[in-house]
């Protein structure tokens, strides 16, 4: 575990994806700390330009309510679906790929059906289509970006669980009489976890875009601010006021980068052998 | 029997010398925007609002009307009413001609009403108190009403009754008849081709009934769908009017700061669309009289006109815009007061009950109003829920009286009978529809005050009444006004005398000139 943190804190993108990370969530749990307004509150007169107030300081939207204090809100928003949508994805994708792959035979074949039925579909379509058959709230969103993004877990979960079944110590493990459950649980998936927290920290990533582009279509939780409704909001005024897209378009860029980040660092510090620069 | 006897004509110079103080010049082609593309340009068959704004060039009523909706001479030259106020003659206009060179005669309008009845649902309620309708002679009609009607002489404009040609569509299947796809009015233009997604191109009547007009040689109406290329269509001078609605609010300011571009709000004062919430009267808070009294004093309607409708139109004073007849101010005031709001809320037991608001999903505009109205109530401690659908969802949340607070906007067409009283009187609750009573408010005298009211002669008396009834229903908020709608025309300067009726730019091109 050490060498896990020094390898991954030697790695500069890592480092760097990290500190991103912490500092937006740092932002999403005591910003609103800070501000203890709605960001919906109408406080100056609309289209402000950014950088002439000291307390709007990035400006207004359309209705004079503070671009900086959306930003703020928003982020707890983007980093609360990509986080818990990730999670879901996770507890449903990771028992499905481990039972195939451990069980193999009928049992995978029918799963891996199952779950080649979801990828067929393209997934930003089967999203959209999801929120608007369920309204758009929290909770249909973070369930249809589950639902689009827990396939790839199941198969590369699959993947791994194939290729350890085959181990020595689970042959020895089942040998012993221990259960299947308990094999699964305890010798395989500690070993195949590593591939799996690297696709999770890029499917975060995904989800804070998935969130915002779904945002952006009008079909974001119409009670809650995000950056992705900042930006679509603000894109049919471009012309006359672009910081309202800008901003909330930068912290998307910046915290998705984060994470991509992220995830190569964790890549380079679990699979140092596969590590691109080959120390 | 003394009769009454209106002279429009006087009337209709007197508007016209006030409009135009420059001697209009002839020639010219003028592009407009139509936005959506109509589904079709018969009138008589389709009223949906693009048709009318193209076809109000093509077709014509018997009369129009001014911004202050006095009726004026189209086809009827004059007309009188009789004593008892139930028998209406029309002397129609001698020597106008239909595009195909038929003679226009009082065949055709009694032709037009009866087609119409079947086919036009707004005509059909409007002409529910005509007992017959007769033409003695050529240029002569006479309806004759079951009882006196106050808002009689409003159904006229083209949109609620556009003449029809007999000779082409009597003994016709309507649907089907060939002339729907190139139609045959009096108006002053003809059309000529529909490039369907492109443009609609109407050529000037040479053989029009008012000498020397219409001005203008031809109109192309041209089919943008995006809004912002709509715009940028306008910017780059491809069109030269931008009639109301078809460009985002927040493009007007930035439109009209550029050169040489006129805007105005005028030519909305028939329908004085007017945008409300609706209050479920039923159940949940709003059923509570003092709530819905707090929801009046929470909102703050000047923030929403000078903000999101850009500072066009006006703050509702009540059920009745101010342009429509017998209107009154002199009803109790909700001002934008928070204060008043929370002690309001107290009084009437309000704990933070969830209370769910259902914008209009008509676009940016309608969205931000959503946000602005929820801030606005959170603010005074209502728990707002905002529910966001699309137009058909929203509609059928609404007609199945399954919200708390709707956003909506309604045409009132002149006449508190024939506008402002459905929305109001416990007969017009049903399920199932939009408009009306959705609101579920129920008050024996508002019933009896609009049911008298549409009856009662003089105007005099039918003012005492109305202006009764909007005091009650002001204090008793059946629905939470908000603005009389002004939807802008935006046009370039040199395009003269677009606007001079209360139907505006669906009243046809006939008076518009072009300055070169």
């Amino acid at each position: 575990m050490k060498q896990f943190w020094t390898s991954m804190l030697r790695n500069p993108s890592g480092l760097i994806g990290l500190i991103i990370l912490l500092l937006a969530i740092a932002v999403a749990v005591f910003g609103p700390l800070l501000f203890p307004n709605s960001p919906w509150r109408m406080v100056q007169r609309p289209f402000l330009p950014p950088f002439t107030l000291s307390t709007v300081p990035l400006g207004t939207d359309a209705l004079g309510r503070d671009v900086f204090a959306g930003l703020i809100f928003g982020a707890r928003v983007s980093l609360l679906v990509g986080l818990v949508s990730t999670l879901v994805a996770l507890i449903v994708g990771v028992p499905i790929g481990a039972i195939a792959g451990y069980f193999g035979g009928k049992v995978d074949d029918a799963l891996m059906r199952f779950t080649e039925f979801f990828q067929t579909i393209p997934s930003f379509a089967l999203a959209i289509v999801l929120v608007a058959i369920l309204q758009p709230s929290i909770y249909s969103i973070v369930a249809s970006i589950a639902v689009v993004s827990w396939p790839p877990v199941a198969r590369l979960v699959r993947g791994e669980v194939l290729s350890l079944r085959t181990r020595e110590y689970v042959q020895a493990a089942i040998v012993t009489g221990q259960s299947h459950g308990w094999i699964i649980w305890r010798e395989i998936l500690p070993n195949a976890l590593s591939p799996v927290i690297v696709l999770a920290s890029l499917m975060v990533a995904t989800a804070i875009l998935l969130e915002s582009s779904l945002s952006f279509l009008g079909l974001g939780d119409p009670n809650l601010i995000s950056w992705g409704y900042m930006v679509g909001a603000g894109r049919t005024v471009i012309r006359q006021a672009w910081w309202i897209t800008v901003f909330p378009g930068i912290a998307i860029l910046i915290s998705v980068l984060g994470l991509n980040l992220i995830g190569e660092g964790l890549n380079d510090a679990l699979n140092p052998r596969l590590s691109r620069e080959g120390r | 029997m003394s009769k009454r006897v209106l002279l429009g004509l006087l009337l209709s110079i007197s508007v016209a010398a006030a409009a135009a103080a420059q001697e209009p010049k002839t020639g010219g082609v003028i592009n407009a925007v139509i936005q959506p593309e109509p589904p079709g340009l018969m009138l008589a068959m389709v009223q949906n609002g693009p048709v009318q704004m193209v076809s109000g060039n093509i077709f014509e009523g018997l009369l129009r009307y001014s911004p202050k909706l006095e009726p004026q001479p189209e086809l009827a030259e004059s007309w009188t009413v009789s004593e008892d106020a139930k028998t209406y003659t029309f002397k129609l206009k001698k020597g106008v001609t239909w595009h195909d060179g038929k003679p226009f005669t009082s065949a055709d309008v009694l032709f037009s009403v009866e087609m119409l009845k079947q086919t036009h649902a707004r005509a059909r309620s409007n002409l529910m108190q005509v007992d017959k309708v007769e033409a003695p002679d050529d240029t002569t009609v006479v309806f004759t009403l079951k009882q006196p009607f106050g808002p009689f002489l409003g159904i006229f404009e083209v949109g609620s009754m556009p003449m029809v040609p007999k000779h082409l569509y009597d003994g016709t299947d309507w649907k089907t008849n060939a002339y729907n796809n190139a139609p045959i009015g009096t108006g002053p233009f003809m059309f000529k081709e529909w490039q369907k997604g492109s443009f609609i191109r109407l050529v000037k009547n040479p053989n029009y009934h008012e000498k020397g007009k219409p001005y203008l040689d031809e109109i192309y109406w041209q089919i943008i769908p995006d809004a912002a290329a709509r715009s940028v269509a306008f910017e780059t001078g491809k069109v030269d009017v931008l009639p109301g609605g078809s460009v985002e609010n927040f493009d007007v300011p930035r439109l009209s700061k550029l050169k040489d571009t006129c805007v105005t709000g005028a030519g909305w004062e028939f329908f004085s669309p007017l945008a409300w919430l609706w209050l479920n009267n039923r159940q949940g808070p709003t059923a509570n009289k003092k709530v819905r009294q707090a929801i009046m004093y929470a909102i703050d309607r000047d923030f929403a006109k000078d903000v999101i409708w850009n500072g066009l139109g006006k703050v509702a004073t009540g059920p009745s815009a101010s342009s429509i007849k017998f209107y009154t101010d002199d009803v109790p005031k909700y001002p934008y007061d928070p204060a008043k709001a929370k002690a309001l809320l107290k009084e009437a037991g309000y704990n933070g009950e969830k209370v769910r608001l259902l914008p209009l999903a008509y676009g940016e505009t309608w969205q931000r109003w959503g946000e602005a109205v929820k801030q606005n109530l959170q603010d005074v401690g209502m728990n707002i829920e905002t529910i966001s659908t699309d137009v058909a969802g929203g509609n059928q949340k609404i007609s199945d009286w399954d919200y708390d607070i709707a956003f909506t906007y309604l045409y009132q067409y002149g006449d508190p009978a024939l506008g402002v009283g459905r929305n109001y009187v416990s007969s017009a609750i049903a399920k199932g529809q939009v408009f009306n009573n959705v609101e579920g408010y129920s008050n024996p005298e508002i019933d009896k005050l609009f049911a008298d009211g549409a009856v009662a002669t003089p105007d005099s008396k039918r003012k005492e009444i109305y202006e009764k009834a909007q005091k009650i229903l002001v204090e008793d908020v059946p629905v939470a006004w908000q603005l009389e709608l002004q939807f802008p025309t935006i046009t370039r300067c040199k395009v003269k005398d677009l606007i001079t009726t209360a139907i505006g730019v669906n009243d046809g091109f006939k008076d518009a000139w072009l300055d070169k």
